[in-house]
């Protein structure tokens, strides 16, 4: 079990409100090994980010993880208390976010926000920290760090805030480095550069990364493994080479059809999936995915599917949460179905 | 930033100059006159118009402000009509207490609101929001002159432990503590009533940051939730309450003249209420001249504070 770096298993995160509780995420289980890259894909509000957010614990006080799970080097993350989680937080587990333009305190200087988190964890001095702090401002790519520690967030573009974001992020050499989006807000060619900088990191200090983002182009460019979420459920999983080439869930067809491609005709359509994700107050019944899926049966209607792995594909521990794939299964090999719950 | 000043300065000039023609105006047509208020019995009416002839109040009026305007350029306010007193001096001798009880005022306003402002906005919709609100509420509500009498009711007649009023006890020794216990009362009572309003404007500008990103980033650093909002929160919280402050600065003047007159504060409230009361234009107009330098300049502080309190803001 040791081998993981990171077990979420069977995480169900609530939000009170002032109408009850809604349910974000729920039954999402997944492992990450030290060094390794998992993508999580999906369309906006399908719980990507509440996932990653309930690793972090910071879910806000409406929040709460009610069921399952995180085992983090095998501590239970949701039950340690806050002060233990407050050393793993910008230690052990860092984060990046979606808005670089918006993730830096605007009053105070790069310098002084570099400094705070690793003279917490690092327990430097402040001499020895703003030498640290210069070095890895350096090692991502930053020119002038020296000058740059002095400046305010305003005077630094997306890309190099964000830039400063993942030096910061990364200053106590976390194990897990968690992503969310953290390309989305940015120009292309920054984007590259940024994720160049993350594979860079990645082989440097084997440091292992979650990344979240509905950007294929950018899991299929970084991840190992791949987890497609959809409404709060995973709804597939497989290594970054097995999905592309060979999805499952109708949902991972519709989102790689959507891809665009330059060889494509001009004329040609783009596929879309067609509806919205909807929302937790009003979830249909049976599989989430039915009312947008154009393979819907009878029993997509009624019957949750389960995460069961898909056969003659378990080497490659594809799993895919879809009757569709059952379906398939109990007509391709009687008698052999293996459900995981 | 030091141009930015100067330009500042210079345009205030002309404000200071309109201000000045629209409060001689507006003394002026005032019912009554200077003249009126030493009129006794015995007094017949030759006198009294030799009084106005020699007091200039027979002129036109834009000859009369001309001469006020005039001595103004060379430094001289004039003699106050009623106590014959150079204008200068009697401010002179008010504005230090004015300017010790307002200090004290807003010191304790901010005392006040700026923890509990915090503390309402960081639980926000819980017991103590609630209990804070609906006490700001009552801040905002009661107007001074009955929570004036309300504390010296109760803190100086019911609990005597402060005095009723003044600022020295009369033939004591006027010491360092007689006259803090003299102002304790009414800054309290000038400091609740700011707290009130300020308690929901750093509320409100609270709960404004507290939903940003950045913040975000900082729990993620692993900071403690304290550190988060008294350091990274409330820095960025405090950009708009300086704005207030600035506003609030003048207005402690004027509100200072009903708290002043209660607790007998000898200070520029006091002296304005009198001046008005015996029609004393030379006081009147050199007092609502210093008003309007204090509005123009805290106006500009105001500007100043902004850009040394948000990074982002630069004057040229």
């Amino acid at each position: 079990m040791a081998k993981y770096l990171l077990e979420v298993d069977k995480l169900q995160t609530v939000f009170k409100t002032g109408k009850g509780e809604v349910t974000s995420v729920e039954e999402v289980s997944f492992q990450l090994k030290p060094g390794q890259t998992i993508g999580i894909v999906g369309e906006s509000g399908c719980g990507k980010s509440v996932t990653s957010l309930s690793i972090m614990r910071l879910l806000g006080k409406h929040g709460i993880v009610k069921k399952g799970s995180i085992l983090f080097n095998g501590l239970d993350l949701t039950k340690i208390s806050e002060s233990e989680m407050r050393n793993i937080r910008g230690n052990e587990i860092s984060m990046i976010f979606q808005e670089p333009m918006t993730s830096l305190n605007p009053v105070f200087t790069i310098g002084n926000q570099m400094m705070e988190g690793i003279r917490l964890h690092m327990k430097l001095s402040k001499k020895e920290a703003r030498k640290y702090s210069i070095e890895m401002l350096n090692s991502v790519g930053i020119p002038r760090p020296e000058a740059i520690m002095d400046e305010f967030p305003h005077s630094l573009s997306g890309g190099m805030r964000q830039r400063v974001m993942i030096a910061m992020a990364l200053s106590c050499n976390p194990k897990l480095l968690i992503a969310d989006e953290p390309t989305t807000a940015l120009d292309v060619t920054i984007q590259a550069q940024i994720l160049e900088l993350m594979k860079n990191i990645r082989t440097k200090f084997n440091t292992a990364i979650m990344i979240i983002t509905h950007d294929l182009g950018v899991v299929a460019e970084m991840a190992d493994r791949i987890i497609v979420m959809y409404a709060g459920q995973v709804v597939e999983e497989a290594n970054v080479f097995t999905l592309f080439d060979n999805p499952k869930h109708p949902y991972t067809k519709g989102l790689i059809g959507s891809i665009p491609h330059i060889d494509y005709d001009a004329e040609e359509r783009l596929v879309s999936i067609p509806g919205a994700v909807p929302s937790f107050q009003n979830m249909p019944t049976g599989c989430r995915f039915h009312t947008r899926c154009e393979f819907a049966m009878e029993r997509c209607l009624q019957q949750q599917p389960d995460l069961i792995p898909v056969p003659n594909d378990e080497l490659d521990d594809h799993k895919v949460r879809c009757w569709l794939g059952e379906e398939e299964l109990a007509a391709t090999q009687p008698g052999n179905r293996e459900v995981t719950v | 930033m030091f141009q930015y000043i100067i330009r500042r300065i210079l345009i205030a000039v002309p404000v200071l100059f309109g201000v000045t023609i629209f409060n001689f105006l507006i003394i002026n047509l005032a019912p009554g006159n200077p003249v009126d208020m030493f009129v006794n019995p015995n007094m017949s009416v030759a006198d009294i118009t030799a009084k106005k002839e020699a007091l200039g109040l027979n002129d036109p009026l834009w000859e009369q402000y001309g001469r006020w305007m005039g001595n103004l350029f060379q430094g001289d306010f004039g003699y106050s009509f009623s106590t014959y007193e150079p204008v200068i001096s009697n401010i002179a001798d008010r504005l230090g207490p004015t300017l010790l009880l307002m200090a004290t005022a807003l010191v304790i306003a901010y005392l006040i609101a700026i923890p509990i402002g915090i503390l309402s906005a960081t639980r926000q919709y819980s017991f103590i929001d609630y209990l804070t609100t609906t006490f700001s509420f009552f801040g905002i509500s009661v107007p001074s002159f009955f929570l004036g009498l309300g504390a010296i009711y109760l803190f100086a007649i019911v609990f005597p432990i402060f005095p009723t009023g003044g600022m020295n006890t009369l033939g004591g020794s006027a010491g360092f503590t007689d006259t803090i216990m003299h102002l304790i009362l009414p800054a309290l009572v000038l400091g609740t009533g700011i707290a009130g309003s300020m308690v929901r404007y750093v509320r409100s500008s609270m709960l404004e940051v507290l939903g940003q990103d950045y913040l975000r980033t900082a729990r993620a650093k692993g900071l403690h939730h304290f550190i988060v909002n008294n350091k990274h929160a409330l820095r960025n919280a405090l950009i708009p309450i300086v704005t207030i402050i600035g506003l609030e600065i003048p207005l402690l003047i004027g509100g200072a003249v009903v708290t002043e007159q209660i607790f007998q504060w000898p200070g520029l409230g006091q002296l304005t209420i009198q001046s008005i009361g015996s029609r004393d234009y030379p006081t009147l107009m050199a007092l609502n001249f210093l008003a309007a330098i204090t509005v123009l300049f805290s106006n500009l502080i105001t500007d100043v504070m902004y850009s040394v309190v948000d990074p982002r803001i630069k004057y040229n």
